[in-house]
């Protein structure tokens, strides 16, 4: 059993806090210049060379790169060879801590009085157990821009593929400008009601673009970044041919009389930062 | 080009030169709320109370900024979506309020409202909070220090960026985004 201090968990989660609202992952960086190189359409270019000026920014100066610094979303792999005590309470400690040192805004308030919790806490931590002796941590801050944009559909199986493109398709679409595109499209196709809302979250955390390991779920992940693109709403939904950077799906076998659907939208501003201890 | 707009405006009559998909470039002074601020205004009118600021011809900008590290007077002060301050709006706009500025479409109400009063509404640039905060000279906080991010500011801002969504003869940039998209597809 290796046993992981729970003040080196806090330590980490601090740090990664504040790096996840500093920078973007390359590959984000990457899509963002891409996409700049396919727009003629001027107001799509401007928005995108701000949107980039900003990283380039944000590096500099150590702002955040978003005055929304998200409520915090933590996702945690748990080898059962690892010992952790008191790993919920280390977790938002640093998670306080990188809001405190980071200069991070207060983005959280109880939820009937919306009085602001003052501390950005509570996260929201997801816990599973995988084989191992490491213990990873995924930092997601979540803007709600995109956040409330996103939808559950608990469609009849009678819809299929159709039925679930139409969804994803309509989400976006209806989404238009608010989410701040372009966006990365979340999607959790089976499994029951909390299990499709919570797979549209987790097929954010796989690197940006890299298809699903399965041929069909690839293809429809292809089809559908096509199709979104072809809505037009362009970066910020000022017009253009990039409306989303990428969609990723994640499915789960369903009862054979359930097809639920969620789509989690999440901005251009996709910030993720993944420690391993 | 881009039409250069001071705030609070001495004379309206610049807006009605604005069309859909104009850049315009922001000079002056700006007020800054959001959600709560918002709330809070509105329940003082409700109780006949006087505002702590004046909003006649005044830019109110939707941004909750992040807190100002040492050495700088603001922190990433980006948009923050518009849609939410739909409800309070019309009756800002009533009062004298000029523009509106955030990210994402507005409610028909508020459109309408722009149009009756000659207002404005326009859009940053979304996710572009470090940029923009490098736009901004100074910040203070007029009412609300309580609200934290969400207290009432007022802003200095010099060549801040925006796009004209709604301008008062009507119109708006997203919708005739999706009918171009719509000729396309």
């Amino acid at each position: 059993m290796r046993e992981i201090e729970s003040q080196k968990i806090k330590e980490a989660v601090a740090r990664g806090a504040i790096e996840a609202c500093r920078d973007l992952p390359p590959e984000v960086e990457r899509a963002l210049k891409e996409a700049l190189s396919k727009e003629d359409l001027p107001l799509a270019r401007r928005a995108l060379e701000i949107l980039l000026e900003n990283v380039k920014t944000a590096r500099k100066v150590g702002l955040p790169l978003c005055q929304d610094t998200g409520i915090p979303v933590v996702f945690v792999r748990i080898g059962e060879d690892v010992q952790v005590k008191n790993l919920y309470e280390a977790i938002e400690e640093g998670l306080y801590l990188g809001f405190k040192e980071g200069y991070l805004r207060a983005s959280v308030c109880e939820v009937l009085s919306r009085r602001n919790t003052g501390t950005n806490t509570p996260g929201v931590i997801h816990c599973e157990i995988v084989p191992g002796e490491e213990l990873e941590i995924f930092l997601l801050p979540k803007g709600c821009g995109s956040e409330n944009m996103s939808r559950l559909a608990m469609l009849p199986p009678s819809a299929g593929l159709e039925g679930i493109k139409n969804f994803v398709i309509e989400t976006v679409s209806r989404a238009g400008a608010n989410p701040c595109p372009p966006v990365v499209v979340g999607v959790g196709i089976g499994g029951n009601f909390e299990t499709a809302a919570l797979l549209s979250k987790k097929a954010l955390l796989r690197p940006l673009a890299k298809p699903h390991p399965e041929k069909e779920v690839a293809d429809l992940e292809e089809e559908l970044l096509l199709k979104i693109n072809q809505l037009g709403i362009g970066p910020l939904g000022l017009g253009g041919q990039t409306t989303a950077l990428a969609v990723h799906i994640e499915t789960h076998p369903s009862h054979i009389a359930s097809l639920p659907v969620a789509v989690n939208i999440q901005c251009h501003a996709h910030r993720i930062k993944r420690i391993v201890l | 080009m881009s039409t250069k707009l001071v705030f609070p405006l001495k004379d309206r009559k610049i807006l009605r030169s604005l069309k859909p998909g104009d850049l315009v470039s922001i000079y002056g002074r700006v007020l800054a709320a959001r959600d709560a601020t918002h709330r809070r205004l509105l329940q003082m009118l409700e109780h006949n109370e006087p505002l702590p600021v004046s909003l006649r011809n005044q830019c109110i900008y939707y941004v909750g900024p992040t807190p100002a590290p040492p050495g700088r007077v603001i922190g990433s002060a980006g948009p923050t979506t518009a849609y939410r301050m739909d409800a309070y709006t019309p009756r800002l706009l009533e009062l004298g309020l000029a523009a509106t500025m955030g990210k994402g479409p507005r409610g028909p109400e508020v459109k309408e409202a722009i149009m009756k009063y000659g207002a404005v509404y326009l859009a940053t640039f979304g996710g572009a909070g470090a940029y923009l905060s490098e736009r901004i000279q100074a910040a203070r906080v007029i009412a609300f220090p309580e609200l934290g991010p969400e207290a009432l500011f007022e802003l200095e801002v010099e060549d801040f960026p925006a796009v004209v969504i709604n301008p008062p003869s009507g119109g708006d940039y997203y919708e005739e985004v999706r009918k171009r998209a719509g000729r396309n597809l």
